[in-house]
């Protein structure tokens, strides 16, 4: 499926050899490392998060910003790397965090089990569901997604099996899972496991994107007749990307259970994919960072405007300013519709120097990711 | 026999409200290759202006004369013809050429209406306000029909009668046809396209609006989950009937609204998980919808 030149690979280790990318590297270590410190730093947070950084409320909501952070990489493999706007990506995130609490809670499966058989749906359903959609393109594939989608939202809502706990969700029954997964005082656990997760996710994304399979769904992207055109079918390797997005999408549902300690419908929800899609786009699509510094972004912002708007300077304001700026999702949609409109690279475009903007932009920089195929070729 | 007449009007009666929402949506994808996300936010604050002339010009009653519910209608109509320009003037046109950046733009647009829509009138349903007719029943063939059902049957007859004439017989109409067809030509041939595109929105708009006040009274109250609610509903419908074709959208409707009632008849709660059946059926076999040729 993969044709492995030997030229590929060469110029993948000489590229990973430069300084520069040692630098990189350093400074990404450090940040992990700075990241793993944080249940032992008990700092002020300046009323930026809900408690002094080492609290479990704070633990808890940074372990969600990772979390969503890692959720919305997955996404960009799709959406930003191979061009695939799909509308059901909460399915598989809602798959995991629905299979694991129902395998715990439910059927009382121990805790590698339970492990073991959400993996196996991690495999099999974006399996299927990926096998059938591809078979559409373009607008039809995001209506296929998102029909399949909606179905498991209405599986999950009117639950007919009694095990989704239906509208209310269901909530977690710990009584098989280890020790350290349980309780206010192992939050931290709970963190450093959302952070595994994150490098996890963020690791596979890196590395695959760059491999010669994710040169090819970026040239998908680019121009998917060309790529069939060059001997290369791009029905496997889209189904390729859909699988490694949904799977992973699915492992974030499981740490997502896990920290929050319950189900909602909500996160089955179309418009818990559109979150996603403001998520990646606001980062900025097709980039490396650009998703994670999206998702963490947001759901800083969803989490903590709520509280800010609570707070006495607000309850002063004239009600014409008031009542908007209450709404986290007033602002986070005028934040959004202001980068589409003149950020269209995302934020992570403000922190680079060259403005990899364009014409089209929205879906990444193309232009670099063209250049390096074409070098490549040579 | 009265059970199946039942079922078959409420069902055209549903069907002609997904048609309301999907109506524009189809004629804005038609000519724009724009998924506008937006539709539902048109749909629900021209459904909370209907309901606010209701509930505050006319003294807060459930109960109004049916030429005060004119006016409510009117209201809602040109609530969503002007916001579908304003969208297009502000957010659409600046991204002319970017057809994803469009979509985009339009789905932070649901997020700021629905935030704003909250903020204002609160998450609570507001009962919307109805002439006394349309809350009494009508028996038909030993059906006992709630009226409403034949309100909506009649606003959407109207509206694809309407629409249809408007594009074969006006010459805004031929333009939009034309640039369906083939933009880059109608262009080509000296016609700005652009003044098209604002027309649709506002067109579009203005049935959304419609379908949100009538929505307000199939189900007797509004709330600020309404226009997500429908826009996944008129998505299917619109994909189900081929992209940009009215008349494939009204059909798909029919079929749709009908399907849903039976189904939820026999299998109480089925309906839902029969029309996504139902669209990834006709999407595998058909991928471009039931009257669409191309994509």
């Amino acid at each position: 499926m993969t044709r492995r030149t030997p030229t590929a690979t060469h110029t993948a280790a000489a590229e990973s050899m430069s300084p520069r990318r040692r630098l990189q590297w350093a400074a990404l270590l450090a940040l992990v490392a700075v990241l793993v410190l944080v249940p032992f730093l008990d700092l002020p947070t300046a009323g930026l998060l809900p408690d002094r950084l080492n609290a479990p409320g704070t633990l808890q909501l940074l372990g969600l910003c990772l979390i969503f952070g890692a959720l919305a990489m997955t996404y960009d493999l799709l959406f930003g790397f191979t061009g695939l706007l799909s509308f059901g990506h909460a399915l598989f995130f809602a798959a995991g965090a629905y299979t694991f609490a129902i395998a715990v809670s439910v059927l009382h499966l121990s805790g590698p089990m339970a492990l073991g058989f959400t993996l196996a749906v991690a495999l099999l359903l974006p399996l299927a569901v990926g096998a059938v959609s591809l078979r559409t393109r373009g607008i039809a594939f995001a209506m296929v997604t998102l029909a399949f989608a909606q179905a498991g939202a209405v599986i999950v809502g009117q639950d007919p099996w009694h095990a989704t706990g239906g509208e209310l969700g269901l909530g977690m029954v710990y009584a098989r899972l280890p020790d350290f997964l349980v309780g206010v005082a192992n939050t931290r656990y709970l963190y450093w496991l959302s952070l595994g997760l994150l490098v996890v996710v963020a690791g596979v994304v890196w590395w695959v994107s760059a491999s010669v399979t994710g040169r090819v769904w970026q040239a998908i992207r680019e121009n998917e007749g060309r790529v069939q055109i060059l001997g290369l079918r791009p029905y496997t390797f889209k189904l390729l990307a859909f699988v490694t997005a949904s799977f992973l999408a699915t492992l974030c549902g499981v740490a997502y259970v896990l920290l929050i300690g319950g189900t909602n419908p909500a996160i089955i929800s179309a418009q818990f994919t559109l979150t996603l899609l403001v998520m990646v786009v606001l980062g900025g699509a097709g980039t490396r960072w650009g998703a994670l510094v999206g998702g963490v972004v947001y759901t800083l912002l969803d989490q903590r405007l709520v509280a800010l708007a609570g707070s006495h300077a607000w309850a002063t304001m004239p009600a014409p300013l008031r009542v908007p700026l209450s709404q986290p999702l007033f602002i986070l949609g005028v934040v959004f519709i202001l980068v589409v409109l003149f950020r269209p690279a995302g934020i992570v475009s403000l922190f680079q120097p060259k403005p990899s903007t364009g014409p089209g932009a929205a879906s990444g920089p193309p232009g670099r990711w063209r250049q390096r195929l074409r070098r490549r070729q040579r | 026999m009265s059970t199946i007449t039942l079922l078959a009007i409420t069902g055209i009666g549903l069907g002609g409200l997904y048609f309301l929402v999907a109506a524009g949506l189809a004629l804005i994808f038609g000519l724009m290759r724009v998924l506008n996300f937006a539709h539902g936010a048109f749909l629900l604050l021209g459904a909370y202006f209907g309901w606010l002339l209701g509930a505050h010009l006319f003294g807060a009653a459930v109960t109004i004369t049916t030429l005060q519910f004119i006016a409510v209608l009117v209201v809602a109509t040109l609530t969503g013809a002007v916001v579908g320009t304003l969208t297009e003037l502000l957010l659409i046109r600046p991204l002319y050429r970017r057809e994803i950046a469009q979509v985009l733009v339009t789905v932070g647009l649901t997020l700021v209406i629905g935030a704003l829509v909250v903020g204002i009138w609160g998450a609570e349903p507001k009962p919307f306000p109805a002439p006394a007719w349309v809350h009494q029943t009508t028996n038909v063939l030993g059906a006992t029909v709630p009226n409403s059902r034949f309100l909506l049957i009649g606003a959407a007859l109207a509206v694809l009668v309407g629409l249809q004439l408007f594009l074969r017989y006006t010459r805004y109409g031929l333009i939009v046809r034309a640039g369906v067809e083939n933009r880059t030509m109608v262009s080509a041939m000296g016609i700005d396209v652009r003044r098209a595109f604002t027309l649709v929105f506002a067109l579009g708009g203005a049935v959304a609006g419609l379908g949100g006040a009538l929505a307000g009274v199939y189900f007797g109250a509004v709330s600020p989950d309404l226009g997500n609610v429908l826009l996944i509903d008129a998505f299917i419908v619109v994909v189900i009937g081929g992209l940009g074709s009215i008349s494939g959208a009204a059909l798909a409707a029919l079929a749709v609204g009908l399907l849903q009632q039976f189904a939820n008849y026999y299998v109480v709660g089925i309906g839902d998980l029969a029309i996504v059946l139902l669209l990834v059926a006709v999407l595998l076999v058909r991928p471009h919808g039931m009257a669409g040729t191309a994509a």
